[in-house]
């Protein structure tokens, strides 16, 4: 077969490799090439190239993260993120377990559920959050009709409004691989573990919760890297004052036209995601190898 | 059997809860784009006038036509190469087979303000102007991986003989992909393209970055009208695109089942 001169062959992987090139693979190196910029010319390759510049730009550009303005700033974001992270975790962990659980015939529709808001824009649903928490929005009117407080209560522009935002738009992202793995974990398992003597707490730490951990890592993956991101959802809810790295991100772009320590906080975050990846894979593997052992 | 009904209560108030959390705001939203009165709060009547304003609002229809345009474009754009990569990875052994799928899923797990600067740093490297081009790259390249993963989880139900069967019989390998291999993903393509299609509407952050001041997008300019305040229009228009992305997705689910 692969003999036979197969010009489809050819021209499909032509035009695959080209466009994942240049287009996934260039501008990837391009932003690391951009973080070891010596100097910040305001243009996006300026000055001369050479190891030892390139060895400046890496400590300038890499030095001014752990400067203590940008320390406590990173701080602050990476702190949203992981109680974003912890909160979708607590609240999918068991709805995604209930979902598995529910009769079969229901299942389809409660899955179809979670997905739509992953199809709905997700700015107009921040909007809608918004103007359901104004400072003169319906949550403050019920509350105050219903004698629970006196005076409108300050929501939006804070950091929880922040927090509560980053999860109502990423809950489905923690949800669905949870219930991957929930669906795969089979009845008899749980039953034999107890009919060994264990308790529900110990089936739950020496059973569920490792046969769990692929899906709790693939959800933390999806949840807490596009938290660190999506800066309008901090710009409409949290005002300027609880950016993320998102935010400081564009800021260095499009604002303060600093595009070497821009491009090197992102490198930071790529390689965090790495090490999240990294993290999954291994979980995966230990799974594999606990279930044929 | 006490403790498990008392469980399945439990659930099913939990599920409700959650269920009610995800959807309030929304359906709030939808209720506020017919209510007459300017505050939203208060049931002024029934009314479309919101309806009316945002077709007279001719910049935010210029944007919305542009973005619909984009969309189909750019989800065609992806469903095409994304149909001949997962075609190829499943049909070809071929060198870099790893970094292929590496870098699809790179592409998939990536931060969206991370891939969103690694685009801008490309055009301008490149000296191409920011505008429906740059916007029309970035979103069939984002959208890529999803048609990849939706096509190629179809393929590995086919019976690969059939193909072969066609090439004994004398097809080319582009006729016979054509012939025997597109009618039978045809499910997956289409359920490929309307996802595409949702993620490009969807987007904010990449194209914040690579959008250039000839042509302005829908998720643009209305982020740009909210950070000001509430705006009775964008009420409607969210319900609109709302009621868009629920139907695109009630076809794709459509479409995936019917073969299964």
């Amino acid at each position: 077969m692969s003999l036979v001169r197969n010009p489809f062959k050819t021209a499909t992987l032509t035009i695959i490799w080209g466009w994942l090139i240049v287009l996934v693979l260039a501008p990837t190196l391009l932003v690391v090439l951009v973080s070891l910029m010596p100097e910040n010319t305001g243009q996006l390759l300026g000055g001369e190239l050479s190891l030892s510049t390139l060895w400046q730009g890496f400590l300038t550009n890499y030095g001014q993260m752990i400067s203590p303005v940008y320390l406590s700033v990173f701080g602050h974001s990476l702190w949203i993120g992981l109680i974003t992270t912890l909160i979708c975790l607590l609240l999918g962990y068991p709805f995604a377990w209930m979902i598995s659980r529910a009769s079969p015939r229901l299942q389809p529709l409660l899955l179809l559920l979670v997905i739509i808001p992953f199809w709905t824009n997700s700015l107009i649903r921040i909007y809608a959050l918004r103007t359901l928490i104004a400072t003169r929005g319906l949550l403050n009117d019920v509350l105050m009709n219903l004698g629970l407080i006196d005076a409108p209560l300050r929501l939006l522009y804070t950091e929880e409004a922040v927090i509560v935002g980053l999860v109502y738009m990423l809950l489905p992202f923690m949800i669905l691989p949870l219930y991957a793995v929930f669906e795969q974990l089979s009845r008899p398992t749980l039953e034999a573990a107890r009919d060994l003597g264990a308790n529900g707490l110990a089936t739950f730490r020496h059973i569920v919760l490792p046969l769990t951990m692929p899906g709790i890592i693939a959800g933390v993956l999806l949840v807490f890297l596009p938290a660190m991101g999506m800066f309008y959802v901090s710009d409409l809810l949290g005002g300027s004052r609880h950016p993320l790295i998102g935010n400081i991100i564009k800021g260095q772009f499009l604002q303060a036209n600093n595009w070497t320590f821009g491009a090197a906080i992102s490198v930071m975050l790529t390689l965090v995601m790495a090490f999240l990846l990294l993290a999954y894979y291994r979980s995966v593997k230990l799974f594999k190898r606990e279930v044929t052992l | 059997m006490k403790a498990s009904a008392a469980l399945r209560w439990f659930s099913r108030c939990y599920l409700t809860l959650i269920f009610t959390l995800l959807y309030v705001p929304i359906l709030v939203l939808i209720g506020i784009s017919f209510n007459d009165s300017r505050n939203p709060f208060v049931w002024g009547g029934f009314s479309l006038r919101w309806y009316d304003k945002l077709l007279g609002n001719g910049n935010l229809m210029e944007a919305a036509l542009n973005t619909l345009w984009l969309g189909v474009t750019a989800a065609t754009l992806a469903t095409l190469i994304g149909t001949l990569t997962a075609t190829a990875l499943y049909r070809y052994r071929f060198r870099g087979k790893p970094l292929l799928n590496g870098m699809l899923f790179t592409v998939m797990m990536m931060p969206d303000i991370v891939m969103a600067i690694a685009f801008l740093a490309l055009f301008i490297a490149l000296g191409i102007q920011l505008g429906y081009f740059s916007l029309l790259v970035s979103h069939a390249t984002f959208c890529l991986p999803f048609v990849v993963i939706t096509v190629y989880s179809r393929l590995t139900g086919i019976n690969p003989q059939l193909l072969e069967a066609a090439r004994d019989l004398g097809a080319s390998e582009a006729r016979a992909v054509w012939h025997v291999l597109v009618p039978a993903l045809m499910p997956a393509i289409a359920s490929g393209w309307l996802l595409s299609f949702t993620l490009s509407l969807d987007d904010v952050v990449i194209s914040t970055f690579v959008t250039g001041p000839t042509f302005d997008v829908l998720p643009l300019r209305i982020y740009s009208m909210v950070r000001l305040g509430l705006k009775p229009e964008v009420n409607a228009l969210a319900t609109l695109l709302l009621g868009l992305s629920l139907c695109l997705l009630l076809i794709s689910q459509l479409l995936l089942k019917e073969k299964k």
